[in-house]
């Protein structure tokens, strides 16, 4: 309970980021919905083609929306030039704007459409213009049925702003996924509760202006809107409290890089800098953002960069695939690749070691042979990684079943015997500490994973920056790593993932 | 009869159709059918016919709620068509049968609206003058009309479109919807209120009783045209033809039968 308190005090920025966004979207969703209202209100067609595409949009998972602005706004930058953000605000705000539209658009048209038709007809019969019916008649009468509208889109957006996150966007899914991929259930739980808040209150006090259009209470009508600006322009001024010039730090959905991301930013804010961190990034978009500028610094793996960036299946050997990794980056996206941090992340096959034993497989040729009879579990992209089609056709496995997980409750999945064997990572403290067997990869199907340090193109001409991150360089060992991975994933005696990186820094600087 | 001469309103062969929804051969139902009439400045005109006579559609195309196909409407001699219809219609009072008051607007502001519409604001003297027109007292000016009856919000309604003084009232069935102790009230009062303010006053009824009791000139509407234009006075003595004597024949046997069961009972 103390530990969600704590959690809850520190998602200020957090609250701030969330409060602006779901209000930019909301207040956007009703710019475009209410015109759009009132044409659809006078042609058929517009109302049947601004309903039909509002609903469809209501289909598409939240997620998918807010991943598919990605690769949109990345082909738009052919018109609107590279300063086009592809991360972050505006692509979370246009999804969620069109996200919003639904609810305003619907109940706005139903209220034109049940309006009696005796008032619209006195409207035009005491001379009104169409402009002065719209203000003075059909826009009085149909507010409440618009504000309940407009309370429905709310508190969607409030919730799925929450999914931003994965799009780099600061906002309370923050707390939520990373507290989701170290089981800190006090910081999903804080994450939740401080979302569910906002959408209360904000729900509560949209209600009240819907009431006062309802009982034509001009006051409650105001007071309505005045709190709920003071909300917004409080979260602006908290908002604007933040550090510009922030070096902003990219993470992907996984404890070590959380650490991996707190151990960097630490030591810059040692050297002076201010940092920000973009946590939970997806795989995809952290290498993109990075070589954008829409963040200043990742860590990255050889081996995922070499399939998912250069197309690459061959497997040189783990030195040469790396030299030529920093030779692409520099002549390709102009990132800097400032060296390997010494520890490796690979995809590795692992099992229970008495299940193992049991069926006399040690390595991915015996596994081969007993696949058919067994269920492999894999982290959310495994399977569609060009490393698991590798392996597949290196070993011609072929498994009796085959389960998705998050990459935490994989190793639950396989302590319950939910799976037989599943796609581990080497550098994960949990493979240690539960005792598995990691099977040995006699055909070299399986790329290394240096994990290695990039810098975007920008901070790259910052060398007092460059200078600060250099000891980081072949400073971390994969035992040092697992320690540190372990201390955030295990669930007793639990390490933020700062403490666990102040942790793996003394071991760094005093080896 | 006295022909006019010279009409505020006049009719020149107006002709206006809808898309048939009914008929399967696509056709299109002739609403009104060539109608030329003029109304003369204060009279007391009474449009009566069976529903779907064409009197309604014919009444709208003086204020553009419903323009013809063809012909003309000209008021004061100027084609209605030529005024920009939001312009058109703060000049001339309109009050039907669905009162229509705004919801969101308290008596006051529905009366005032027309005067609003202009840019100007009519005072709270003028709102109570205009109650007074329809026999309500000052009270009511702060009153929802969700709170008034029927009869109260019609009175309303009569009191809004007299609001930018106007010199010709529209009417259609304005009393339909009022009960019939009501609708005699208020229609006494609005044919007072026509003499009073110096009005030209044109309402459409399918009820022949209230056209003869009201109006000083009865037109009789048969499938989009005129089939009668006459007197009250001329229409009980048999003139106007056999569709209109139909319709007199109506609430004269009505009385007559009334009067007989009188006799019958004697005196109470």
């Amino acid at each position: 309970m103390n530990d969600i308190l704590v959690n809850l005090a520190s998602l200020g920025d957090k609250l701030a980021a969330h409060v602006l966004l779901a209000a930019a979207a909301l207040g956007l969703g009703i710019i475009i919905a209410l015109p759009l209202a009132v044409w659809a209100n006078r042609s058929p067609a517009v109302s049947r083609v601004a309903l039909g595409f509002s609903s469809l949009v209501q289909t598409i998972p939240a997620l998918a929306l807010l991943a598919l602005f990605f690769p949109v706004l990345l082909s738009l930058r052919a018109v609107f030039g590279e300063g086009l953000p592809t991360l972050g605000f505006l692509p979370a705000l246009l999804a969620l704007t069109l996200y919003a539209l639904l609810p305003i658009l619907r109940n706005t048209v139903t209220a034109q459409e049940q309006m009696d038709a005796g008032v619209l007809e006195a409207a035009d019969a005491v001379g009104m213009t169409r402009w002065q019916k719209l203000q003075l008649v059909e826009a009085p009468l149909a507010a409440p049925y618009i504000m309940a509208g407009i309370r429905t889109a709310a508190v969607w957006t409030i919730g799925a702003a929450t999914l931003s996150t994965t799009i780099g966007q600061t906002s309370l899914g923050d707390p939520i996924f990373a507290g989701l991929q170290t089981q800190n259930w006090a910081l999903v739980l804080a994450g939740c509760i401080a979302s569910a808040g906002l959408a209360l209150v904000t729900d509560a006090l949209l209600g009240a202006i819907e009431r006062g259009f309802q009982m034509r209470r001009r006051w409650l009508v105001w007071a309505g809107i005045t709190l709920a600006l003071a909300g917004i322009l409080a979260a602006a001024f908290a908002q604007r409290a933040t550090d510009d010039n922030a070096i902003v730090i990219g993470a992907k959905p996984f404890s070590e890089q959380y650490v991996l991301a707190r151990l960097i930013g630490q030591r810059l804010q040692d050297a002076g800098y201010a940092v920000e961190y973009r946590d939970g990034l997806g795989s995809a978009v952290v290498h993109e953002a990075v070589t954008s500028g829409e963040i200043d610094i990742a860590v990255d793996y050889t081996g995922t960069l070499w399939t998912n960036q250069l197309k690459r299946s061959d497997n040189p050997g783990r030195d040469a695939m790396y030299e030529q990794l920093v030779r692409w980056e520099a002549d390709t996206t102009g990132t800097l690749v400032l060296g390997r941090l010494g520890f490796e992340n690979a995809y590795a096959f692992a099992m229970k070691k008495d299940r193992a034993r049991q069926l006399g497989i040690e390595t991915m040729d015996d596994l081969a042979r007993e696949a058919r009879r067994l269920t492999i579990g894999g982290d959310v992209e495994f399977f569609r990684r060009p490393e698991w089609l590798a392996v597949e056709d290196a070993y011609g496995l072929k498994f009796g079943r085959q389960r998705t997980f998050t990459s935490t409750f994989m190793y639950d999945a396989l302590k319950g015997g939910e799976a037989d064997v599943i796609s581990a990572y080497t550098s994960d403290g949990r493979v240690a500490a539960d005792g598995l067997l990691v099977l040995e990869d006699p055909r070299g199907a399986l790329p290394s994973y240096d994990a290695l340090v990039l810098i975007s193109p920008q901070a790259a001409k910052d060398s007092e920056l460059l200078a600060a991150l250099k000891p980081l360089i072949g400073a971390i060992s994969v035992e040092a790593m697992r320690q540190a991975n372990y201390a955030v994933d295990r669930l007793d005696d639990k390490r933020s993932p700062a403490q666990a990186a102040r942790e793996l820094a003394r071991t760094i600087d005093a080896p | 009869m006295d022909q006019p001469s010279h009409a505020l309103l006049e009719f020149v062969n107006v002709r206006k159709a809808f898309a048939s929804t009914v008929t399967e051969d696509s056709a299109v139902d002739v609403a009104v059918d060539g109608v030329s009439c003029g109304i003369a400045a204060g009279s007391f005109v009474a449009l009566v016919g069976a529903s779907g006579s064409g009197k309604s559609t014919l009444l709208k195309t003086v204020n553009r709620l419903g323009d013809p196909d063809s012909g003309q409407v000209l008021l004061a001699g100027d084609n209605v068509q030529d005024a920009a219809p939001a312009m058109l219609r703060r000049r001339i009072g309109y009050v039907f049968q669905g009162v229509g008051l705004f919801p969101h607007m308290n008596v006051a502001d529905n009366i005032g609206i027309g005067p609003r519409l202009s840019g100007t604001r009519a005072s709270d003297g003028r709102i109570a003058e205009l109650l007074e027109l329809v026999e309500l007292d000052g009270s009511y000016a702060g009153r929802m009309p969700h709170e008034l009856s029927g009869g109260q919000r019609q009175r309303i309604g009569v009191a809004r479109a007299l609001a930018g003084n106007p010199q010709l009232l529209l009417m259609d069935e304005p009393f339909g919807a009022l009960d019939p102790l009501t609708r005699d009230g208020l229609g006494k009062r609005v044919r007072a209120l026509h003499g009073q303010l110096n009005l030209t006053t044109m309402m459409v009824t399918h009820d022949m009783a209230e056209a003869l009791l009201l109006a000083d000139r009865i037109l009789v509407m048969e499938k989009g045209r005129i089939v009668a234009d006459e007197t009250p006075r001329s229409l009980l003595k048999g003139a106007g033809g056999p569709i209109a004597q139909a319709m007199v024949a109506v609430p004269r046997e009505q009385a007559a039968a009334l009067a007989q069961m009188a006799q019958l009972d004697g005196p109470a």
